[in-house]
């Protein structure tokens, strides 16, 4: 195709992700008067949602227990409702930034192809999970091992079984959901295998261990993997509190099946292409109050900004980032005169977003390090004190701060989760 | 006398709590901090219920498979009657989100996902 034959489309806003965070942004920047379009890789919309056939999604955004797939399809009809132009099968490949207000999103899908001008970005292109080899499982190339995500789309969206004896790596709320499901449909769930002295997961997916007999096995890990074409047995041992091998202390199990579910990185090839900012704590991109990101005009929502353990807040995100969207448009920039930076104190591990201006509310999403009991989450500079009893790094605190409280700090807050 | 311990989940406390059992009757209740952690373990030793969800073929839609629930939760002892019940069935598009699809013991199973 000559240059000049490329189809040429412009819009106000480019959302590249059609999970919940790119749903909601999209539904938002429509209601707001913007030109929208929202370009997602997969056939369908609802990014990891219509493979998620538990309960458990939308108690706070919808005020109601749903399942993935029906939380997807409400995002899904408010989008068709409000007419927002969207493409599945449409895979963004690059992001250029020619300047400020002039952008070009080139994606491809059946047609060929495509390039399309506009004036904002919002990136809500969700995580990718960890791979064995990421977490030193060494071994045979063989078959039987798959992420946790790969096995869920396998059995909940195709009706494939993936294997009949299974051992899972990693007890976060994704390993413990799989578990049940494996079990539910008549696989053997041999053990759930987790480095960390302590689960990963909400009490109310623990349960699910107890409910199928499953052993746990904790300050454990999987560190070899055997077999002839497919899996028979994987190699466990035990570690101390430094996470070394205790010697001697290795076993064998039988397992056709592994399954790894070690968590999730924001995936940010194409904004780390064009010099975005990442934040090695969230391994997401660094971002201000409007959700945008250190290059002017691209905002990101959802797990591709951090991993979030609730739709809910994926789906403010999203709705977030496209008021910043309009704001943008309309202004030619995000005109915030002074920046506020956001600390992290002891016991946190990564808190967002991280840079605040103050004019208006704001809400910080952070996850702590470590768990603990009877904790003041803490910001000394503005006298902020907030009660929690319980913390645990599976679950992720969410916090509103006034416009007024952060123009009280001088440069800077520092989050510190403590002891009361 | 039996004691099962587990962690609440009606609220995130996720209280560490203790029940005693002997020859099926609760003689006490430990580690819960208000009525309702207590009686949802009492419940959770006497007769524990779960919502079930399972994916069910589906002939002729976008996907090979509709996802389903139980419209109530179902005595846990009885998942698996359920499960088997739930693989001899199979659909055919087209298939709405919230249609009953099927009935089991007065429990309606309904669809999650459209096809
Ligand atoms: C197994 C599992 C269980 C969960 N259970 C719960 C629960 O019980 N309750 C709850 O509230 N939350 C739960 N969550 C969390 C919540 O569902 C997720 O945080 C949320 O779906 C993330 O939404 P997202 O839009 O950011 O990303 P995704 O849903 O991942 O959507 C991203 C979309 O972007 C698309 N995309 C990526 N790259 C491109 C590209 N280059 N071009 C075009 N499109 C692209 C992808 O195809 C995908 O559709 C669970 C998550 C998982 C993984």
């Amino acid at each position: 195709m000559e240059p000049s034959e490329i189809p040429m489309l412009s819009y106000d806003v480019v959302v590249i992700g059609g999970g919940p965070a790119g749903m909601a942004a999209a539904a938002r920047a429509r209601e707001l008067g913007l030109k929208v379009l929202l370009l997602e890789e997969n056939d369908y919309l609802g990014g990891i949602l219509p493979q998620c056939i538990h309960p458990g999604f939308g108690i706070h955004y919808f005020r109601e227990e749903l399942t993935g797939p029906e939380f997807a399809s409400r995002l899904a009809k408010r989008l068709v409702e409000l007419g927002v132009e969207y493409k599945t099968a449409a895979r963004v490949i690059e992001i250029e930034n020619y300047s400020d207000l002039e952008k070009v999103v080139v994606f491809a899908s059946p047609g060929g192809v495509c390039q399309v001008w506009t004036k904002a970005i919002i990136y809500a292109a969700g995580a990718r999970e960890r791979h064995a080899f990421e977490i030193g499982i060494a071994g045979d190339r063989v078959s039987g091992i798959y992420t946790a995500g790969e096995a869920q789309t396998l059995m909940d969206i195709y009706g494939v079984l993936p294997g009949k004896e299974i051992v899972i790596v990693g007890s976060g709320d994704v390993g413990l959901i799989m578990a049940r499901r494996f079990a539910l449909e008549g696989a053997k769930v041999k053990a759930v295998v987790e480095l960390m002295p302590y689960p990963g997961g909400l009490a109310r997916n623990v349960m699910i261990l107890r409910d199928f007999n499953i052993p746990l096995y904790l300050s454990h890990k999987v560190v070899e993997v055997r077999g002839k074409g497919r899996v028979q047995r994987v190699k466990v041992v035990k570690v101390d509190e430094n996470f070394q091998e205790v010697p001697g202390s290795e076993f064998w199990i039988e397992a056709d099946t592994l399954i790894i579910s070690a968590g999730l990185i924001p995936s940010v090839k194409p904004l780390r292409k064009i010099g975005v900012e990442i934040d090695p704590a969230t391994g997401g991109p660094v971002v201000n109050d409007r959700l945008e990101t250190s290059v002017p005009g691209i905002f990101a929502a959802g797990n591709s900004l951090v991993i979030n353990d609730l739709v809910d807040y994926v789906a403010e995100q999203g709705e977030l980032a496209a008021e910043g969207a309009r704001e943008f448009i309309e202004n030619g920039g995000i005109g915030s005169r002074k920046w506020v930076k956001v600390e992290k104190g002891p016991n946190v591990r990564l808190v967002v977003p991280h840079y605040l201006s103050g004019e208006r509310d704001v809400y910080l999403y952070l996850r702590v390090a470590k768990p603990m009991e009877d904790v003041e989450l803490r910001i000394p500079e503005i006298g902020k004190r907030l009660r929690l009893p319980v913390v645990k790094p599976a679950e992720m605190i969410r916090f509103r701060l006034k416009a007024g409280e952060i123009q009280r700090a001088e440069g800077k807050l520092t989050v510190e989760v403590v002891k009361a | 006398m039996t004691t099962y311990r587990f962690t609440c989940i009606v609220c995130p406390l996720g209280c560490a709590i203790e029940v005693d059992l002997k020859e099926g009757k609760v003689l006490g209740v430990r580690g819960h901090t208000c009525p309702r952690g207590k009686e949802w373990a009492i419940q959770e030793v006497m007769n524990p219920k779960r919502v079930v969800m399972s994916v069910l073929p589906v002939e002729g839609g976008a996907l090979p498979t509709v996802s389903v629930k139980t419209a109530e939760p179902v005595p846990k002892e009885r998942i698996p009657e359920l499960m088997k019940f739930l693989a001899g069935i199979k659909l055919k598009a087209p298939v709405k989100i919230g249609d009953v699809v099927a009935e089991w013991e007065g429990i309606k199973i309904v669809a999650t996902r459209g096809a």
